[in-house]
């Protein structure tokens, strides 16, 4: 018998060490009280507030930057991708992508607000042309501002993910479309996106995670000042609130089942979306 | 049906000169080949006729309209490619269906139409399969398919069987015949297999170095090539460089070899005389050697199925040539059996070399 499966046993013990035993105690802890008794109270009060505003902006963070890096991050791979674009553009945008991709937290969030915070460059230097965004409603330290930061790896990370995708669409399939009488828009429509569309499905489901869990860098753009998940757990984790970690590990639960969901919806969607591949 | 002009097509990649100025006039319901090695233009100029391309100078006209800035989707024209073009997220039928439905014909119409073109190529039981469920050949018939639903005035096909094993290659380039021979349509095949070209073409143009460097009906070609490259590109030749001897014969490394085709050209002009294989007769020697003939061993007999290819040399190795026999007769003929060849006076083509430095031929005077 061939003894090759032992390679996986380190990988099987770092996720049962670090992912499955943790997410079985945060299942378990989510509904046991302080006593050690069970109880369903710490997931009630996940609809309570400020819990179920946590709830909603993390959804609204993640979908619209998960929409939004998605869709600009298609486009620019596809521009730096495509054939005539000069070889250094798609090697300059994937090298940087990958270091921005990665560049988040407090480093992320200080370059933001040195930048475009009350008193940053980007700011006086608009003010100085006569436009201080600041005087026309808008502010970093918000939902959209949080939205706007995260974006800067939001849309890199599709960059990365998505570019290999794009690799897969051949010239032959637009030249036969463009020979058989279609147009740009109808290649797009009836071959293009349809090809792409599996993979646009996963990429956009990783970017929402990817939002949904992000904590350093909101907490330090907001000093938890706009309510997301992450940001209420690490609260509980810090001792900050009423001493219930319950309550935390419900919070966490939550972010499952939130997460959960939206592999149910992507599931169906990308079978139909693929079913040529099988 | 088109008629299409190339006028004067030039391309150029930077440095690189693809096309050197084609000129080329094709009628309607014709079939012609673009033959060539890799790198000779022919992809280039197939591209430039379907407006994938734009000529760095020179114009593509058909039915009389230049089309040169027209972009592909308005020219009317159906292409197969090599291979894996087919629409991966679509049928076999909705692939056919496609250029109808960009056109808008109606639902019904163009899914009897696309089952139509399926049957006519042979694949109506397979409508409803993706492409990864098609073989190779399956799914060159169905961009065949594809390409003919438009109705285009020209079909172009860029290389269509490269990609498949010599079995189905055969089979689908006759079919492929068949089919333009009962659409009559105007076509352009792409190849750098002359076996294709010669078999399935009204005329091949053999390319070389973004030029055309003859074009004709395929005997044609064959028979009387009209340029070295050619002589080498079209079928096996024996190529043996000479100089013109005395009164039709000509000198081949020392040896005088009777040729009609010597007659009237100067004494002493260097020469290249191609000859078949299929003209080269081979007996075993007995020890008598004929004006003309070349005397030998066999180096090597190679079995074709109903031909056998021997390559004979003298025992010098200064002399050798190729001869294909009936595989009856090469049974006897092993390696090393000592033969005589020799070829009829009037089979050989003769090409001057005068203008061609690139082929010393020993001085006859010299030896």
């Amino acid at each position: 018998m061939s003894l090759a499966w032992l390679g996986v046993v380190p990988f099987l013990a770092y996720a049962t060490a670090f992912l499955l035993l943790p997410a079985a105690n945060v299942l378990i802890g989510a509904f046991q009280s302080n006593e050690g008794g069970y109880t369903l109270d710490n997931v009630r009060t996940l609809f309570d507030e400020p819990y179920r505003t946590a709830f909603k902006n993390s959804i609204e963070v993640s979908l619209v930057t998960a929409l939004l890096g998605g869709i600009i991050g298609l486009l620019m791979a596809y521009s730096a991708i495509r054939e005539g674009t000069p070889r250094w553009i798609r090697g300059g945008l994937t090298t940087f992508s990958g270091v921005a991709a990665n560049f988040a937290g407090i480093p992320l969030a200080f370059a933001f607000i040195a930048t475009f915070g009350i008193l940053g460059v980007g700011t006086q230097a608009m003010t100085a042309v006569g436009f201080n965004p600041y005087d026309h409603g808008f502010s970093l330290f918000t939902k959209t501002g949080i939205e706007i930061v995260y974006l800067y790896f939001q849309i890199p990370l599709m960059i990365l993910v998505i570019a290999p995708a794009i690799d897969g669409l051949r010239r032959e399939w637009r030249e036969a479309a463009s020979s058989l009488g279609a147009s740009s828009w109808q290649f797009w429509r009836h071959i293009g996106v349809p090809i792409l569309l599996p993979s646009l499905l996963s990429a956009m489901v990783l970017l929402f995670g990817n939002a949904f869990a992000a904590y350093a860098t909101a907490y330090g753009l907001t000093s938890g000042g706009v309510g997301l998940v992450p940001i209420q757990i690490g609260f509980f984790l810090s001792g900050d609130v009423f001493d219930n970690p319950h309550l935390g590990q419900a919070l966490a639960f939550g972010m499952f089942v939130v997460l959960g969901l939206m592999m149910l919806a992507y599931i169906p969607l990308q079978r139909i979306s693929s079913r040529w591949m099988k | 049906m088109a008629v299409v002009e190339l006028k004067q097509l030039h391309r150029r990649f930077g440095e690189v000169v693809a096309l050197a100025g084609i000129d080329l006039d094709i009628g309607t319901g014709e079939f012609v080949s673009l033959l060539g090695p890799s790198g000779c233009g022919k992809t280039t100029a197939l591209r430039l006729v379907a407006g994938f391309d734009r000529p760095t100078s020179g114009r593509v006209v058909i039915d009389g309209q230049d089309v040169t800035d027209v972009p592909p989707n308005r020219r009317d024209i159906g292409m197969v490619f090599q291979a894996y073009s087919l629409f991966p997220n679509m049928t076999a039928v909705r692939n056919v269906e496609f250029g109808l439905r960009v056109r808008k014909q109606r639902g019904a119409d163009r899914n009897r139409r696309a089952l139509e073109l399926l049957d006519l190529v042979g694949l109506a039981q397979a409508a409803n399969r993706y492409p990864h469920q098609l073989s190779g050949g399956m799914q060159q018939r169905v961009a065949l398919a594809r390409a003919l639903a438009i109705e285009p005035r020209l079909l172009l096909l860029d290389e269509p069987l490269s990609a498949l094993d010599a079995k189905v290659r055969v089979q689908l380039r006759e079919e492929i015949r068949r089919i333009q021979l009962e659409l009559g349509i105007t076509t352009i095949y792409v190849t750098h297999d002359q076996e294709e070209a010669l078999s399935i073409s009204d005329r091949v143009a053999v390319m070389s170095g973004g030029q055309i460097e003859q074009i004709g009906p395929p005997a044609e070609m064959y028979g009387s090539p009209a340029t070295p490259f050619v002589a080498e590109f079209i079928g096996t030749m024996n190529r043996l460089l000479a100089t013109v001897g005395d009164d039709g014969s000509i000198d081949y490394a020392g040896l005088r070899l009777r040729v009609d085709a010597a007659r009237g050209l100067p004494r002493g002009e260097r020469v290249l005389c191609l000859v078949r294989p299929e003209t080269v007769e081979v007996v075993r020697a007995n020890g008598l050697v004929a004006e003309g003939a070349m005397a030998g061993e066999v180096l090597s007999n190679t079995f074709l199925g109903s031909t056998s290819r021997l390559r004979v040399a003298s025992e010098s190795g200064e002399r050798s040539i190729t001869a294909d026999i009936s595989t009856a007769q090469g049974v006897d003929l092993v390696v090393g059996t000592k033969v005589v060849a020799s070829f009829p006076p009037d089979s050989p083509r003769l090409l001057s070399l005068a203008d061609e430095p690139m082929f010393p031929v020993p001085d006859p005077d010299s030896r």
